[in-house]
């Protein structure tokens, strides 16, 4: 029975996905190889270990690490880093469960009650950039030219204009929360969007619905051009939006943790992020300010 | 409408303009879900079949509870794994105890992402599965029992017969998967050139508001979802026309 049923359509079907499995395993082996041979092949032998850099969606969006990461491995190329990118709720998160090894967050009393706490070592000024409110160019809530970020969204909830909230407990979040308590409003209604979604979508929510939202600057000046929104008010020292670097306790790579956030703030590391933007922009996107 | 002009150019560009970057993300996906595949097929068509093919007490309950598995969340399935695999969760130190030498962490890897797929896609295989065997006619196999055929060729005879059936299944978990970003992104991390693959470079490339790229994107793992499923279906009608 079983040879009537050679050749025919089961066996036919499972000698395809068979080969497909084995074609999809075998290229895993070579491709998986690659990268310890080169190495090894080009330079004098350097023994890499991975890093796990868990920071925000933002920093991710802005493009800071294209120009960072490569610099940083340049310096130390004894370490190979792997960012993983979420809100700043989820990678302190991370990092309590001592799944990452370094956190470059923004969120600045978290962070410190992360470090009381004991996940991390310690807790070093990077480097802030500034948060800005957007809205559409008509401004409906009438909220351009206000002079601090409270009363601007203190018109905006009497006015009923639509503000898009990340909602997500990131950094960005919580600055506008911050900001929220200042003005002495409980957000709530048809008018606040709790999107739960990264900058970047949350900025083009807001475009799509013609509302406002709080944004980094980087994120907005690199997507500017898809968005139909503008900056309505900035420079407010409320807005200020301090980074830091914080390696994490008995972390499974704590040298080259401890490495990153000393070469961050160091000379050199603060270099690059201060030259970050200019050429693209026109305007740094970063200031660096680690002591 | 120009945006979905822009994107397919896009995903021409992309498949052809030579980026070793894109071809290794395309790579990982495929073999992240075609070895999931294949780890949910070696389940769950076995376990399909025993479910579809046997009366046993408790039967409505466990098919109830597989065909709950085939609208599993896929972002749930992730966060569970992350949960466990973590370096504080449950199974950190048998891991390490077994594992220490070849592969220290588990989370932010291929396997992680495999483990996670394999989880997805399981229920998917099994749940059509048993629905195509369950409707193949019960006096085919006590014939085939009659004229001696072990348990092993009963099953292969009853396989065969529900062979459209069997196909639909391994197609149910080979979409569920491809195309799942929930699981991928929790436990691999997105991590360039190791974990990124097409679901989650789409996440990130919208994120950036590059949304002609992450259309692009779109485009080619539509395609090649096409063409596999559509070799899947080539190789069952030739096999079919052997047949006669």
């Amino acid at each position: 029975m079983i040879d009537r049923l050679r050749g025919t359509a089961v066996w036919r079907f499972v000698a395809v996905l068979l080969a497909f499995a084995l074609v999809f395993s075998l290229a895993a082996c070579a491709t998986e190889e690659e990268p310890i041979d080169e190495p090894v092949a080009e330079e004098e032998p350097v023994e890499t270990t991975d890093l796990i850099l868990a920071s925000t969606t933002s920093t991710q969006d802005s493009g800071l690490f294209d120009v960072l990461i490569p610099a940083f491995e340049e310096a130390h190329p004894e370490y190979k880093v792997n960012v993983i990118a979420k809100g700043t709720g989820e990678a302190l998160e991370l990092g309590q469960n001592k799944d990452a090894d370094v956190l470059l967050v923004h969120a600045k009393a978290k962070e410190e009650a992360f470090v009381a706490d004991g996940y991390g070592t310690e807790r070093r000024d990077v480097m802030y950039n500034d948060f800005i409110i957007v809205g559409p160019a008509a401004d409906p809530a009438g909220i351009k030219g206000t002079s601090t970020a409270a009363e601007a969204l203190a018109r905006l909830s009497a006015a009923g204009g639509t503000f898009v909230s990340r909602g997500d407990e990131s950094g960005t979040h919580t600055a506008e929360k911050n900001l929220w308590t200042k003005a002495a409003i409980t957000p709530a209604g048809d008018w606040y969007v709790s999107a739960g979604k990264g900058m970047g979508d949350c900025l083009t929510m807001a475009s799509e619905m013609g509302g406002y939202t709080l944004t980094d600057r980087a994120t907005y000046l690199n997507m500017e051009d898809a968005l139909e929104l503008e900056i309505v008010v900035e420079g407010d020292t409320a807005l200020f939006n301090q980074y830091g670097v914080i390696p994490v306790t008995d972390a499974t790579n704590m040298e080259g943790a401890q490495a990153f956030a000393e070469w961050i703030t160091s000379d050199e590391g603060q270099a690059i992020i201060a030259g970050y933007g200019v050429e693209e922009f026109g305007q740094p996107l970063f200031f660096p300010n680690a002591e | 409408m120009e945006v979905f002009w822009n994107a397919t150019v896009e995903a021409v560009k992309l498949l052809f303009g030579g980026d070793a970057g894109t071809y290794e993300i395309i790579a990982l996906s495929l073999r992240v879900s075609g070895l999931s595949l294949l780890l949910a097929m070696l389940i769950g068509i076995p376990v399909g079949y025993l479910i579809g093919s046997r009366r046993f007490s408790g039967r409505g309950l466990i098919i109830a509870l597989v065909n709950t598995g085939m609208g599993l969340p896929p972002v749930v399935v992730g966060l569970v794994v992350y949960i466990l695999i973590s370096r504080s969760g449950p199974l950190a130190d048998a891991h390490l105890a077994i594992f220490s030498e070849v592969m220290p962490r588990l989370l932010y890897t291929v396997p992680a992402m495999v483990i996670a797929q394999v989880i997805i896609s399981t229920p998917l295989v099994t749940g059509v599965t048993l629905a195509a065997v369950g409707s193949v006619p019960a006096e085919l196999r006590l014939q085939a029992r009659s004229l001696g055929a072990s348990g092993v060729q009963e099953a292969f005879l009853t396989l065969k017969e529900a062979r459209w059936g069997v196909m639909a299944a391994v197609a149910a978990g080979f979409g569920g998967i491809i195309s799942e970003v929930g699981a991928v992104n929790m436990v691999g991390g997105n991590i360039e050139g190791k974990t990124r693959v097409m679901t989650t470079a789409i996440q990130l490339e919208t994120g950036q508001g590059n949304f002609g790229l992450a259309l692009g994107l779109g485009i080619i793992l539509i395609g090649i979802s096409f063409v596999i499923m559509n070799g899947f279906t080539r190789a069952q009608q030739s096999g079919g026309r052997y047949e006669r």
